[in-house]
């Protein structure tokens, strides 16, 4: 049955697709799992839709009342998910968001109604993050769902994305994911481990510490709350960081084997290659990694078509993945 | 042989403005042992006062993060490259 009575139904029970072809070796199977097909084009849909519905169920948010502000830092796809969410579900959310982000990610957030406010671009993510607890502070009645800290984001990931994988690939041995909120490795990794303790989860990081000029100590760095309660040094097996050119030579060999896919799913996708890279010989494997969204909002970059080392450059001033 | 350790832009006021630094040794503990020797500015932003790594600091041997891999006690060989990143939100990059 493909009819739906909500978009919000759209969420979740993404297809999961052979890419075996990239692989460097016969043995190891690689799989990923297409997350862009859902409705606001990415796997934070999930994240969205479960920190909005937790907070209903909490009380902080009561759907129907009028007038209900909800405040967010996110430089893409998180933002772009809960405006699509708080739209449906009657909302107004505004988005903190870094001045430097490609102009697609913009007008998405336009598209669904949500309203942006700027935090400088020099200081990425961590600059977007610090600027929203401050606005929530200062104005207590927004409801602040803060992603990096909500239970309810590694739960989305943890109740849907790691049930599915799963049940569609349960020969799995091998899960690589990205690594930003830690939400999908938390939630998707510790239902995996449950079901087999000796499934491996692998995270890909990629390396904006050396590019955020407005880090001015170590003691400005961040650990994602969600990692540390959920114990992410214990359940992460192995951690390995990919340089911006390697994300998109790899996003150009996904696009080879007719995936048309975001540049952060590069990036995992050459983890999940150093991963098969590690399997002795003989030894058969089954990675599963994910495709956190499509190619529509990276267009601007040039990733497919520019001299590969201008769109690195390009990278280093905006926001892309 | 000595191994190449690459400095963050927020380490590099403790190093003099090196980008890059030489040093040796056979674990990763020893190699940073040995710059934050030549360098003892950098020694707090290296290691907590029990020698444990940085709480917001990430060591990579080869693009590989050593605190999957034995943390201070993970393995260097001579042709390996060392790299420095401060812990942040990910995501970003600017």
């Amino acid at each position: 049955m493909s009819r739906y009575a909500s978009v919000l139904d759209l969420i979740g029970n993404t297809p999961v697709v052979d890419v075996s072809a990239l692989s460097p070796s016969p043995n190891v199977k690689i799989l990923t799992k297409l997350e862009g097909r859902n409705p606001a084009g990415s796997v934070k849909d999930r994240v969205a839709l479960s920190l909005v519905e937790a907070a209903e169920r909490d009380g902080i948010l009561k759907p129907g009342l009028p007038g209900q502000i909800l405040i967010e830092p996110s430089s893409g796809n998180t933002g772009i998910a809960l405006a699509m969410v708080c739209q449906l579900r009657g909302y107004h959310l505004k988005v903190v968001l870094p001045t430097n982000v490609s102009p697609e990610r913009r007008q998405l957030l336009h598209v669904w109604g949500a309203e942006i406010i700027d935090s400088p671009g020099s200081e990425g993510s961590n600059g977007a993050v610090r600027l929203a607890q401050k606005l929530s502070k200062e104005n207590p009645e927004w409801v602040f769902l803060y992603q990096y800290a909500n239970p309810a984001n590694p739960l989305a990931h943890y109740t849907t994305t790691g049930p599915e994988i799963y049940r569609d690939v349960p020969e799995i041995t091998h899960f690589v994911a990205g690594l930003g909120t830690s939400g999908t490795l938390m939630g998707v990794g510790r239902y995996l481990k449950e079901q087999n303790s000796d499934v491996q989860i692998w995270a890909v990081e990629p390396p904006s510490g050396e590019m955020v000029d407005g880090l001015r100590s170590l003691e400005d760095g961040y650990i994602p709350p969600i990692f540390t309660e959920n114990h992410g040094e214990q359940l992460l097996d192995r951690k390995v960081v990919v340089r911006p050119k390697e994300s998109i030579e790899w996003t150009r060999r996904l696009a080879e084997v007719g995936l048309f896919v975001g540049i952060s799913t590069g990036a995992i996708m050459c983890g999940a290659v150093r991963c098969a890279a590690t399997i002795p010989e003989g030894q058969e494997a089954t990675i599963v990694t994910i495709a956190c969204d499509d190619g529509w909002k990276y267009l601007s970059t040039g990733a497919w078509s520019d001299d590969i080392d201008d769109v690195v450059e390009r990278a280093k001033r905006i926001i892309y993945f | 042989m000595a191994i190449t350790v690459r400095i963050p832009t927020v380490l590099r006021p403790a190093t003099g403005g090196a980008a890059t630094l030489l040093g040796n040794g056979a674990t990763i503990g020893e190699v940073l042992g040995k710059i934050s020797a030549d360098f003892p500015a950098l020694k707090p932003q290296l290691f907590n006062d029990d020698g444990t790594l940085h709480r917001f600091l990430n060591v990579y041997v080869n693009d590989d993060d050593v605190r999957y891999l034995g943390g201070v006690d993970a393995p260097v060989g001579p042709n390996d490259d060392v790299t420095l990143l401060p812990a942040v939100a990910g995501g970003a990059l600017s």
